[in-house]
This record gives structure tokens, sequence and C-alpha cells, in this order.
């Protein structure tokens, strides 16, 4: 298979965010551009022509109701998804301009680039320091003082270096749920991804927990695409700058988030948005 | 009966709460027997503690008798064990270097064998490949130990001969590969329990940094695995220690205090199965050494899980 060139991105379909072109948002570069996608688990047709395009330095929410397929789709773009080994698909999903399930694209190298947090915090049974320099010494840093300085940077980066740094010898699962998933978070910093994938990050803390992680969102998506699937529509509206609803395996509406919320084109999206079903 | 509408109203009109009140009186005595269950219990549970409170008093009494007889330094620092001869002399090290070199043996085999089968299983193994294999492993785990014994004996050993010239008949290698091979099973199914009751989130995390599987492996299932990893080679060491069957058969019985692994020895067991098996009149002095050498093998097996629980809580990832 051939990889797809940089012109094809421009042609990339994006039906409802032509409109809003000229305003601001869709000038930033596609990082992750979908075509045709579908997956199947086994028999089931969990995602039916999905067509997305994610930028650069922006926060892209995924909402739709349980077993939409929104955390399908976030598991495919680092493809943790084939650890489910029944699973089957077609179309193509280019990261930038790479298709990431081209066979040459080593799967581990798109990890590296592409940065996962989870629902549940899933700090490794060690020590806070040995959770963030995991990522670099497997990638074959070696050197204490860069270790030292990647570990810092890295916690200050998820803002929980000051809860923390006195305590780096300590066990991971000392730490509070909402600390532990800072953690996850500056473990992934650790490894300077391009995008930061979101599990429904902030399902398992509470609310003051989750405004820390919400607020660091909005820092993070400086340097960063970060794509979060979530629940929660407030969450959706208060932190991404576009958001995709999905229904059933398919996308129903992707636009700015501000359009999503205010004006969406689809009677189901106002449905859902509104809290009619979900 | 139809069923009260559960649905409708918490307050029914047959009352759920009426039936329990009405059952109240038959459950007096499973109340009573609650009561007396933790009694029950601890009886039973003293039944292993007083039997090995029992045996390690007699070994101890009997033991003593014997250091009456045999200076304790003479038994612990001795090189010669010839307790039939006219001036009987009783080193135990040369039971203690045949029992350790046995052992060793067996666990250079088992570890790395058992730890990656358990590897294989847990992490690499398809489903399929994984019902096929755990139970043939069961299989293993189950002969007879005097039949590996005689398949030590008859096979293994010409087969080493084969490759070793200098190998006698009787040796102290053949009998630890076999006896490695025994324990297989067993550090292979304990490490791979505690292998897969490492969170499947942990692996996906590491795996979502760009690990390799092997590095999923090697960095975070099997540290957080370690204590169990650790208990199952110490329940293997055990296990070598106490073996008997196998170093009775094939490695005969000559008391020889070596290091050479092609060379015949005894260990602390096969002298036990030597001696009692032979005609030591109670007693003698003979017969006291048994209590002696049993005393040390017991003290042997007590170090191992003592030094086990230590590494396995000094070395343990919690989550």
């Amino acid at each position: 298979m051939s990889i797809v060139s940089i012109n094809d991105h421009a042609r990339a379909t994006r039906p409802t965010i032509v409109k809003d072109a000229a305003v601001d948002v869709a000038v930033r570069d596609v990082v992750y551009d979908t075509k045709e996608l579908n997956l199947w688990y086994g028999d089931v047709h969990a995602l039916k022509n999905i067509n997305l395009a994610i930028h650069e330095k922006e926060v892209t929410a995924i909402i739709g109701p349980s077993g939409c397929g929104k955390s399908t789709y976030l598991k495919t773009l680092n493809r943790m998804v084939e650890l489910v080994p029944i699973v089957r698909k077609t179309g193509s999903i280019t990261y930038n301009g790479r298709n990431i399930f081209d066979k040459v694209f080593r799967v581990e190298d798109l990890r590296t680039r592409v940065g996962m947090v989870f629902q549940k915090p899933n700090p490794f049974p060690k020590s806070i320091y040995e959770n963030i320099a995991y990522g670099p010494k497997i990638h074959g840093i070696r050197d204490k003082k860069v270790l030292d300085e990647i570990v810092e940077q890295s916690l200050r980066g998820a803002y929980i270096w000051d809860e923390v740094k006195d305590r780096l010898k300590d066990n991971a699962y000392s730490l509070s749920g909402g600390q532990q998933q800072r953690l996850c978070i500056a473990r992934c910093l650790a490894i300077e991804p391009d995008v930061i994938l979101m599990d429904e990050p902030t399902s398992a803390l509470d609310p003051k927990s989750t405004a820390k992680v919400e607020e660091l969102i909005q820092k993070l998506k400086q340097d960063y695409a970060i794509v979060i699937v979530t629940h929660n529509m407030q969450q959706a509206a208060r932190i991404s700058d576009r958001t995709a609803f999905f229904l059933n395996g398919e996308v129903v509406e992707y636009d700015k988030t501000a359009t999503i919320f205010s004006k969406p084109a689809d009677q189901r999206t106002e449905d859902y948005i509104s809290g009619r079903f979900g | 009966m139809p069923h009260p509408k559960l649905s409708t109203s918490h307050k029914s009109s047959v009352s759920i709460r009426d039936m329990i009140e009405a059952k109240k009186s038959s459950r007096q005595l499973g109340a009573k027997l609650e009561k007396g269950i933790p009694v029950i219990l601890l009886l039973i549970a003293l039944v292993s503690i007083l039997t090995t409170v029992g045996i390690v008093l007699t070994l101890f009494t009997e033991m003593i008798e014997f250091f009456r007889r045999v200076p304790i330094m003479d038994f612990f620092t001795g090189t010669v064990l010839k307790p039939l001869s006219q001036t009987p002399e009783f080193g135990v090290l040369p039971l203690i270097t045949g029992t350790v070199l046995s052992s060793a043996v067996a666990m250079a085999v088992a570890a790395p064998v058992g730890l990656m089968t358990a590897i294989y299983l847990s992490e690499y193994a398809s489903e399929r490949a994984r019902k096929i294999f755990k139970p043939m492993l069961e299989v293993l785990a189950g002969i007879p130990t005097i039949v590996y014994g005689f398949f030590a004996f008859t096979f293994v050993t010409p087969l080493l001969r084969e490759i070793i010239p200098g190998l006698e008949a009787t040796n102290i290698l053949s009998p630890g590969i076999v006896m490695g091979i025994m324990i297989i099973p067993m550090i292979a199914s304990l490490s791979e329990d505690a292998m897969r009751s490492v969170p499947n989130s942990m692996r996906a995390g590491a795996l979502a940094l760009g690990s390799t599987k092997l590095e999923v492996t090697g960095r975070v299932v099997i540290p957080a695995a370690f204590s169990g990893i650790v208990a199952s080679f110490v329940l293997g060491i055990s296990r070598a220690i106490g073996e008997t069957m196998i170093v009775t058969i094939a490695s005969g019985s000559s008391k020889n205090f070596t290091f050479d692994l092609t060379q015949s020895m005894q260990t602390m067991t096969a002298y036990i199965v030597e001696v009692t098996g032979g005609d030591a009149a109670a007693g003698s002095t003979i017969y006291y050494s048994l209590y002696a050498v049993a005393m040390t093998l017991f003290v042997f097996t007590l170090l191992m899980n003592v030094l086990a629980r230590y590494v396995s809580r000094r070395f343990r990832e919690e989550y």
C-alpha cells in the first residue's frame, strides 16, 4: 500500500467544517486523517465509515452514548485496539501523512509519537521517578542526569511536581487517584509525543481532581494535539475546540465545539446534547 | 406461589419481611453454630501446627543425644562420613555438598526453563496453545518421583555419558537435571499465576508508551510479579533439597566430599533412606545420626523460606 501523500489531505472530506474554515481553527495542520475507516470485532461492526481529521494544537472531543465506538476509535489511533485478537478493519488513518496500518510503520514508533492516558489511572507499581523514567529508558536514554531532568520537566508539565518532588522514590500507588492520573499524563509527556489520546481521563476522579486535569489539558494543547473521549458533555464544551458526535459506530456530526453545542446541524446531535438520550 | 410484586411497591401486601420473620426461628441453630465456627476451625488449624511442633521437638531431642556421642563441630565441619566403619566418622559436609550441588543443578535447569515457559504461557501463548500446554505440564507434575529416578538412571545417565566420557554410572549431574525437569511445572505454573495476575491495564500503559512486548514483559510484568516468581523458585529449591527418590536411585551412595558433578555423591535425603533401609539398630550412633541429618535438612528448607520472605518483601512492587 502506498503512503498517502500530503496533497491528499487537502482533499480530505470534512463536510461540516468547511463552512467555518475561514474563521480560525481549520488553518491548523492535520495530524491525523481518517478515511473510510470500518472496524469489526468479530461480526460486530463497531466503526462505520469514519472520516475525521484531527488538528494539531487543538483539543478534539469525542462524545456519544456508551457503546457508540468512541473508545474504539481512540484506540485505533494508536492501534491499541489490535490487542483484541478478533479485530478487522478497512480504510486508512494517516498520521502526519503516513498510513498507520502500513506494514513498514512499526506500531512501537507510532506509540512513541502518540501518548495515551487511560480511563483508570494505571501507573506502574514502581516509584514515581521510575514511572516517568520508564518511557525514556526503553527508548535508550540511560544518562542519569538527563533522566533526572526529564522526570522533573515531565512532572512540571503535568503540574504535579510540587506535590511529589520530595517523594520521588515513593511508590506511585501512594498517590491519590487524581495525582495518579496526572502522573500518567506526566509519564506520557516524558517521551515528548505529538498527540495525546485520552480515554475518559477524568471519569474515575473527583470534581477537584477533574478540574485540575481539565486545566492541565488546556495548557497542554499549546504544544500537543489532544483527542479526548468523554461521557461528560459539559467537559467537552469546556475544554475542546472541536467535537465529534458518535452514534452507533458512525460520526453523526463533527464541527467546532461552539457550533455543535449552539446550533448542531443534525437533530440526533441536538437530542443527545440536550439530554434526550444517552 | 406467585411472587409478590416487587416492582410496584416496596411495601407489598405479602411482605417479604413477614416471610423472613417466619423463617427466623429455624435459623436459631445456625446462629449458634456461627459462634462455634471460629473455635472449630482453630482446632483444625492447630492440627498442622501441633504436628510441626511435634516433629521438630522429636528431631531436636534425638539430635541432642547424637551430639552427646559425636562432637557438634566434628559433625558440621567433618568432610568424612564413614558411619559403618570400625572407626566411624560422622562429618555431614559430604551430604551437604551432595544436596546443594544436586539442587543447584536442578535449579539451573528449572529456573530458566520454568520462567520462560511461564512467560510464554502468560504473555505470548494464544488461548488455544495455553489450553493444550497447561494440562501437559500438569501431567509432568503428576509423574511419581520413582519414575523420574528410574528415567535418570536408565536414560539420562547413559545419554550424558556419550557426551561426558568421564561421567560415573552414578553421579550427581544426571539426577540434578532430572529433578530440574520435575520442578519445571511447579515453577512454570506458579510464576504464570503471578504474571497473569498483573492487571492488563499496566501492560496497556507500557505498550502505549511504545514498548515492545518483550519490554513490557521484562520491565513491567516480571517486576510486578517478582514476589510470586521468587516464591515459586524457593518452593522449587525446597522441593529439590527434599527430593529423595531420584537422587537415591541415580546418584549412588558414595559419601564423596567433592564439587565434581560427574562423581557419585550422596544427599542428606538419600543418606536417610540408606540408613533406615539398612539395619541401623535403634540406639546406635548411626541411628541417632539420622536425626542430626534430618534436622540439618529441616534447617535448610527453613532458611530457604525465610530468605524467600525477605526477598519477596524487599523487591515487592505493590499495586
